[in-house]
């Protein structure tokens, strides 16, 4: 069709070009800094040629910039997939899809990428102001096409509030459709494993169990909530804060991963001081690739089949990927694990890579100086540390060879396994023995079968450290971070005294509402995962909606809205006419009362004058009535509405009595 | 077009009803083939909508952020993604809401002959809202047009004319792609107008026979008459009438305007014509009947099985080129 072919004209055009720069804004300061030099460039360039010389651009130009694009993509990543080199190329295949646009069927494939390129940047940052953002450039997107359609060859409007008509237009588009949107959102059923995991994807993982940690490595986690492993307990259940469940433990730090060392020994004797109550409980595991075994905090017993190293960590014999496994162990909460430390676990303990974030050695040295005899001084130091600049999240950047170095001074955003490496390299550097142990935390009890549901994304990494007299003592760092970001933002105000002038009391009051607002979003929004979506129908008596469920009351919903929203199209505007057709079926229905009834193929004159006949009564009334009607259906092109109203109220105040017989 | 009445009393059959269902819910199939009499006013029983292919692939890149979305666990970018589907998919309903109570109250031409394009115009009732990016098509091609209100609002289109006779723009689709051109709304227009094509002049036609009747001998002035009145050609003039000196004389080319005389009558004989083939000489009388126009002269015009008695004025020539065009083998 010649509609799609048109030629994009110059507002067309600008529009365009300004929305897709506002797409790729957000992935700029992440590409390879050629491309966030070249794009831009790329983008402006074609924007002046096709306002100044407005020639399609020749495959000439087109072919080597294309292969430019792609070139130095692969010389960033090695590369074309996954999610940083494919977000990367869709940016350079946007604005190479502007420089070949001219048509208007262009300009709407190029809005179709824009909106997939826009998608793609929140798997890098998912902040409120950045959704936020991108959630504005979406109403440009929707501007651009609401621009696109055909339009008469002589409109000339203004530019100006033609932009703001257009653009206002697309908001209350988004609007209108909020309210699908929101339950389509709440609803749409959740994975509670990914589809696909992106195998070749390095950069991400899978939240989980393994005895290996490379914090630096994992830029994206993909939340996992399939269960890992349920307990039943012979007694009460301990507090969730204390659910602490021991995987393997990690000593052994290469610079880049902790891993856990050949030489665990099993003979060690261990010496646990007892100061509570025991704990009984079977663990039921479901499949998985390890050995290992998952113990509630310090085991006291395990299975006779079952190994339990010096170090807590217990292993059963073999691994089973196929059949759950089911044991049975007695844990202690209360205690004092090993008040004496044997050299050799000591220069384990201490064990750190040469070479290796020298930054971070530096500050442990510091903190070492500052408290020469008080270790627990050094770990308060560091936790407060965390507490007032570090943040938490799912998606943090990548790390370098300095992991540990660019994660306390530059990125300060990562997830457990980030805090617990971090926390236990600076202990070590201090001095103070510590070791990483990975594992869960938490867990769902559900009351109604009595037992607690751990996760995969209940996957947890914490630091455990040696104190004197007081043994291993469990820290984890990462405590600090996530559940108070409140008083995050509290601190982190009250630390400001440093420059006055720059902290009035009305912008810390403003940081700690932004505070809050991103904690809402984190806990509202961000989290939000198949668990507590199946917790959302409760209040109608569903403990926990599975996906059939979630599915009939989206569609439910989505049924009603639409319903409502064609009620909306199809109510029709009450016309004139409508109202003459209204009054004039009350007068025939008046006279039908008094035994007139009109014919199908009378006219209103015809009928008028047989009724007048056979009611001489009101014969003069009716006349009058019947001429007014001709008159404002057939005489004028418009009624008036004026005349319209007095000739319905004429019809009202009618009164007919019964033709007699 | 008036709706049927259907009396309770009747009986109806299953079929009966189905075929009432089906007249009412998709009078594309059957009412709006045939021409209904203006004004047309467009309703939701006779607007139909689909998907535009850009529509499907939007949807299909929805899909596609979608699985992305839900693989990742990405909250925000489901947000965005509903945000945008959500946006997308209620766009139907002010796509078919643009098109709903659209009205075309009438259509108007200026009359041509046959090879000549014919413009005609039509004018939709002024609306209670604004209508953006409509779109009329017909064998005309597209023509794109907003409906605003207070404002007359005429279209003008160009069909092309072949032959003599009855054309009607026959039957238009009107669609729009507002807001996002993601759905097509459409319905048809088929309004029970037709123009009358006049018969085609031939050209180069001869001067038309003078001094027919008895009466009309000395009907022109000596050919080479100085003192004739002169005016400039137009187009249908007869060759013999241009002054040729005069015309080099005034470095234009006029023409000797012949006098309107009481009692000169001209006579267009279909009879006379005997060597010419039908259409030939249809195309003939209409020439001579614009040149005899144009002169301002009484004319009188005899057909096989009509006579149009003489007279002069735009009102009688219509007439005579109307029963010219309406000749039998004239195009329905």
């Amino acid at each position: 069709m010649s509609a799609v072919l048109a030629k994009l004209s110059v507002r067309q055009f600008s529009l365009l070009s300004i929305a897709v720069f506002a797409a790729i804004l957000p992935h700029l300061s992440r590409l390879p800094w050629s491309l966030t030099l070249l794009l831009p460039a790329l983008l402006c360039a074609r924007w002046w040629q096709r306002r100044w010389r407005p020639t399609p651009v020749s495959a000439l130009l087109k072919l080597p910039l294309a292969l430019l694009i792609v070139a130095l993509t692969l010389m960033q990543y090695g590369n074309v997939f996954g999610r940083e080199p494919g977000s990367a190329l869709a940016c350079g295949m946007l604005v190479l899809k502007l420089v070949e646009s001219e048509t208007t069927r262009d300009a709407r494939a190029a809005v179709l990428f824009a909106a997939f390129v826009l998608m793609s940047a929140l798997l890098f940052a998912q902040s409120l102001f950045y959704t936020a953002f991108l959630m504005l450039v979406l109403i440009l997107l929707l501007a651009v096409l609401r621009q696109l359609q055909v339009q008469p060859a002589n409109s000339t409007a203004p530019w100006r509030p033609q932009l703001i008509h257009y653009l206002r237009d697309a908001g209350l588009s988004l609007l209108a459709g909020a309210p699908l949107a929101l339950c389509a959102f709440l609803l749409i059923p959740r994975f509670t494993s990914p589809l696909w995991g992106a195998p070749n994807d390095g950069d991400s993982a899978r939240t989980g169990l393994s005895d290996r940690m490379s914090p630096g490595d994992i830029s994206n986690l993909l939340n996992d909530d399939s269960p890992a492993f349920r307990v039943g307990f012979t007694g009460e259940a301990p507090a969730p804060a204390k659910r602490y469940w021991r995987g393997p433990v990690l000593w052994n730090f290469d610079g880049r991963a902790w891993t856990r060392p050949e030489w665990a020994d099993t003979a060690a004797q261990v010496t646990i001081t007892n100061s509570g109550a025991t704990i009984d409980y079977d663990v039921t595991q479901e499949p998985s690739l390890q050995r290992w075994m998952l113990a509630l905090d310090v085991p006291i017993e395990v299975p006779a089949d079952a190994t339990r190293f010096a170090d807590l960590t217990v292993s059963g014999r073999h691994r089973d990927s196929t059949n759950p496994r089911r044991y049975h162990l007695r844990s202690v909460l209360d205690y004092v694990l090993q008040p004496e430390l044997s050299a050799t676990e000591r220069r384990r303990a201490l064990q750190l890579p040469r070479g290796f974030n020298p930054r971070s050695v530096a500050l442990a040295q510091q903190l070492r100086a500052a408290h020469p005899d008080d270790d627990v001084a050094v770990v308060r130091e560091v936790l407060q540390r965390f507490r007032s600049d570090y943040s938490y999240t799912q998606a943090p950047p990548e790390l370098g060879r300095e992991s540990v170095d660019e994660f306390l001074f530059d990125t300060r955003a990562g997830f457990c396994e980030h805090y617990s490496s971090a926390f236990t390299f600076l202990m070590r550097a201090a001095g103070i023995p510590a070791r990483v142990v990975t594992g869960y935390q938490g867990g769902y009890f559900s009351n109604v079968g009595r037992y607690l549901l751990v996760r995969q994304s209940d996957a947890h990494a914490w630091s455990e450290v040696w104190l004197p007299q007081r043994g291993w003592v469990r820290i984890d760092p990462t405590a600090e971070v996530s559940p108070s970001r409140i008083e995050l933002g509290a601190t982190a105000t009250r630390g400001g005294d440093r420059e006055s002038w720059y902290h009035p009391e009305w912008i810390a009051s403003l940081r700690n509402q932004f505070d809050l607002a991103n904690r809402w979003w984190n806990e509202a929004v961000v989290q939000f995962n198949a668990l507590r979506q199946g917790g959302l129908l409760q209040p109608f008596g569903i403990e926990h909606a599975d996906y059939a469920q979630l599915a009939w009351v989206l569609s439910g919903c989505i049924s009603v809205i639409l319903a409502g929203m064609t009620l909306w199209t199809l109510r029709r505007s009450r016309g004139a006419e409508d109202a003459l057709d209204r009054s004039y079926a009350l007068l025939c229905s008046k006279l039908a009362r008094a035994g007139v009834k009109r014919a199908a193929s009378e006219g209103p004159r015809d009928f008028c004058a047989r009724a007048a006949a056979s009611l001489p009564e009101s014969a003069t009334a009716i006349r009058a009535l019947a001429q007014r009607y001709v008159n404002l259906r057939y005489a004028h092109a418009l009624c008036d509405s004026a005349e319209l109203h007095l000739f319905d109220r004429a019809v009202h105040a009618l009164r007919v009595s019964k033709r007699k017989p | 077009m008036t709706r049927r009445e259907h009396t309770a009393t009747g009986a109806s059959t299953t079929r009966e009803r189905l075929l009432r269902v089906a007249e009412k819910r998709l009078p594309a199939l059957t009412r709006l083939r045939q021409a209904e009499t203006l004004p047309i006013r467009l309703h939701r029983h006779r607007i139909y909508v689909r998907p535009t292919r850009y529509g499907l692939a939007f949807a299909l890149m929805l899909f596609v952020m979608l699985m992305a979305a839900l693989n990742y666990g990405n909250n925000p970018a489901l947000l965005l993604t509903s945000l945008l589907g959500a946006a997308l998919l209620t766009s139907v309903f002010r796509a078919v809401r643009n098109l709903d109570q659209v009205e075309l109250h009438s259509a108007q031409v200026a009359p041509v002959h046959a090879g000549e394009a014919m413009s005609f115009a039509l004018n939709f009732s002024t609306p209670e809202r604004a209508h953006y990016g409509l779109c009329l098509s017909g064998t005309f091609g597209m023509t794109p047009f907003d409906l605003l209100p207070q404002q007359e609002n005429r279209i003008s289109a160009e069909l092309a004319t072949d032959r003599r006779g009855w054309l009607a723009p026959g039957r238009l689709q009107i669609s729009t792609d507002y807001p996002f051109g993601l759905f097509r709304p459409w319905s048809y227009l088929n309004p029970s107008v037709r123009f009358l094509v006049y018969p085609q002049l031939e050209v180069h036609a001869p001067g038309f026979p003078l001094a027919t009747r008895a009466e009309g001998q000395r009907a022109m002035r000596g050919a080479d008459d100085e003192f004739a009145n002169l005016r400039d050609y137009r187009h249908a003039d007869a060759q013999r009438l241009i002054a040729w000196k005069a015309s080099a004389r005034h470095d234009r080319l006029l023409v000797r305007e012949l006098e309107r005389r009481q009692g000169i009558e001209l006579l267009f004989d279909w009879a006379q014509l005997p060597e010419l083939a039908y259409e030939a000489r249809i195309s003939r009388l209409a020439a001579w009947v614009n040149q005899a126009a144009v002169a301002g002269m009484r004319y009188e015009l005899i057909l096989p099985q009509q006579r149009l008695a003489p007279d002069s004025g735009e009102a009688h020539r219509h007439a005579c080129l109307q029963a010219l065009a309406l000749m039998p083998g004239a195009q329905q």
